[in-house]
């Protein structure tokens, strides 16, 4: 139930004094609520739980964390220390 | 799909259990709390693929599982009632009550409908004002913006046929009795991400402090949940014992503020029961006084209720940590997802479940 899901929004509104959004999951979109997010705009990435924005995804740590994962790959494989499982 | 099959790579998966290969020099037993996250490492096979000296206990992060018994049953005879719409999230409709079900109230002619969001209950008493809409609302601190908003909303636009039955659940507290417990055998916790996500991680500095216990902020694709067994795993061979966040991309120290403060304005902190765990001190939540209209067990009396948990399911157990589902001799014959006999094998996010459904025997 914790389950949420990172979506990119592509339109934001108003709706009964609440800030909505539609966020597209990979080609299919719904309405989220982005009450949470105030300050999310058209193109921003988003967790959302149960039809709401819970928090926007910080882009930059996620391409830095992957870079850095990569790197490590790197690393090891220099070092011989990649598991047997690699090609 | 972006910022999800990136954690998907198996290749950056590999790397990452190699590194735990080489790092672990004896047994550790690490607890993931929620449910979402027991169910993506049983489907991804980490379970299986980690070293030997780790176990993975599964802990009672899972919101229709800890609803408590007295609870579900208040909420099956609300749903009976002729003059109500009861709704609620998908995954409490099996939930098994002492002698039935949301699904066999709605197959017995009671309207009982499915909602993604708490917004939509909202929609439907707006549709509906000749009926009572009553939503069930269950969850962790993820799941408590949400349904904070929609008692708001309710507030705001008087919808006074709306009102909430409130089974409400922090993780703090119950990392600390799990802690306390005097056979506990658990020595570090991945944290819930998306629970933190809303809440931040500053609660659980001063739980790793004074439990000597490293905690890790955890996400749910299978290289988030490996970064953050890894994470766990250097911590314990070195001797630390920190708060580490393994899920920057959408986790900071302080959490969603906003989501935090509406938290504060519709709910306040009560003491709760955790089905088949027992009363955890001030680990739930319950409607502030000014909002206490819209607590749908005062405004249907139902009467006394008298609660009777099957005398076979082990959940309780399972959810505490101490027995996997395959311990039980229900497992898979007397109790399946069809045929429930406790929450566990019922939820997406319980540990029987997700046992049953990735093939562990």
């Amino acid at each position: 139930m914790c389950l949420g899901i990172p979506g990119k929004i592509v339109e934001t509104w108003e709706k009964d004094g609440l800030k909505m959004g539609r966020v597209d999951f990979g080609g299919v979109t719904r309405e989220v609520c982005l009450a949470y997010v105030p300050e999310a705009e058209v193109d921003d990435y988003a967790i959302i739980h149960v039809g709401f924005a819970i928090n926007l995804l910080d882009e930059e740590e996620a391409r830095s964390t992957l870079e850095m994962l990569h790197e490590l790959g790197e690393v090891e494989s220099e070092l011989g220390l990649e598991s047997a499982s690699s090609p | 799909m972006k910022y999800l099959d990136e954690y998907r790579d198996g290749d950056l998966v590999r790397r990452v259990l190699a590194e735990i290969e080489v790092a672990v020099t004896r047994p550790w037993t690490l607890m993931e709390i929620c449910g979402g996250q027991t169910h993506s490492i049983v489907r991804s096979g980490l379970d299986r693929l980690l070293p030997d000296e780790i176990t993975l206990v599964h802990g009672p992060g899972c919101p229709v599982c800890i609803t408590p018994l007295e609870k579900i049953d208040r909420a099956l005879a609300i749903a009976c009632r002729k003059d109500v719409i009861f709704t609620s999230y998908g995954d409490m409709l099996r939930v098994p009550g002492s002698r039935s079900d949301l699904f066999s109230v709605r197959a017995a002619g009671g309207d009982v409908r499915v909602v993604y969001s708490p917004l939509d209950a909202l929609t439907i008493a707006r549709d509906n004002p000749d009926k009572e809409v009553v939503f069930f609302a269950i969850g962790f601190e993820t799941t408590a913006p949400p349904n904070a908003m929609a008692v708001l909303q309710a507030d705001r636009l008087g919808l006074e046929n709306f009102s909430v039955i409130v089974s409400h659940a922090a993780v703090p507290p119950a990392i600390r009795a799990i802690l306390s417990w005097p056979e506990n055998l658990v020595q570090g916790f991945l944290a819930a991400g998306h629970v933190c996500a809303v809440m931040g991680y500053w609660e659980y500095e001063p739980l790793a402090a004074e439990f000597g216990i490293p905690i890790v902020v955890t996400g749910f694709e299978p290289l988030d949940l490996v970064r953050g067994i890894a994470a766990a795993v250097h911590q314990l061979e070195a001797g630390r014992t920190e708060v580490e966040n393994a899920y920057g991309r959408a986790v900071s120290r302080e959490g969603n503020r906003s989501a935090q403060d509406l938290i504060a304005r519709v709910f306040e902190p009560c003491d709760r029961t955790w089905r088949g765990i027992g009363a955890i001190a001030q680990s739930g939540l319950t409607l502030r006084s000014e909002l206490a209209r819209f607590d749908a067990e005062t405004r249907f009396d139902v009467g006394e209720i008298e609660t009777a948990e099957s005398d076979i399911c082990i959940a309780g157990e399972i959810l505490q940590g101490r027995k996997k589902p395959v311990d039980c001799p229900a497992f898979g014959t007397e109790c399946t997802p069809e045929n429930p006999l406790g929450a566990t094998m019922v939820s997406s996010e319980g540990a029987c479940a997700a046992y049953y459904k990735y093939g562990r025997e």
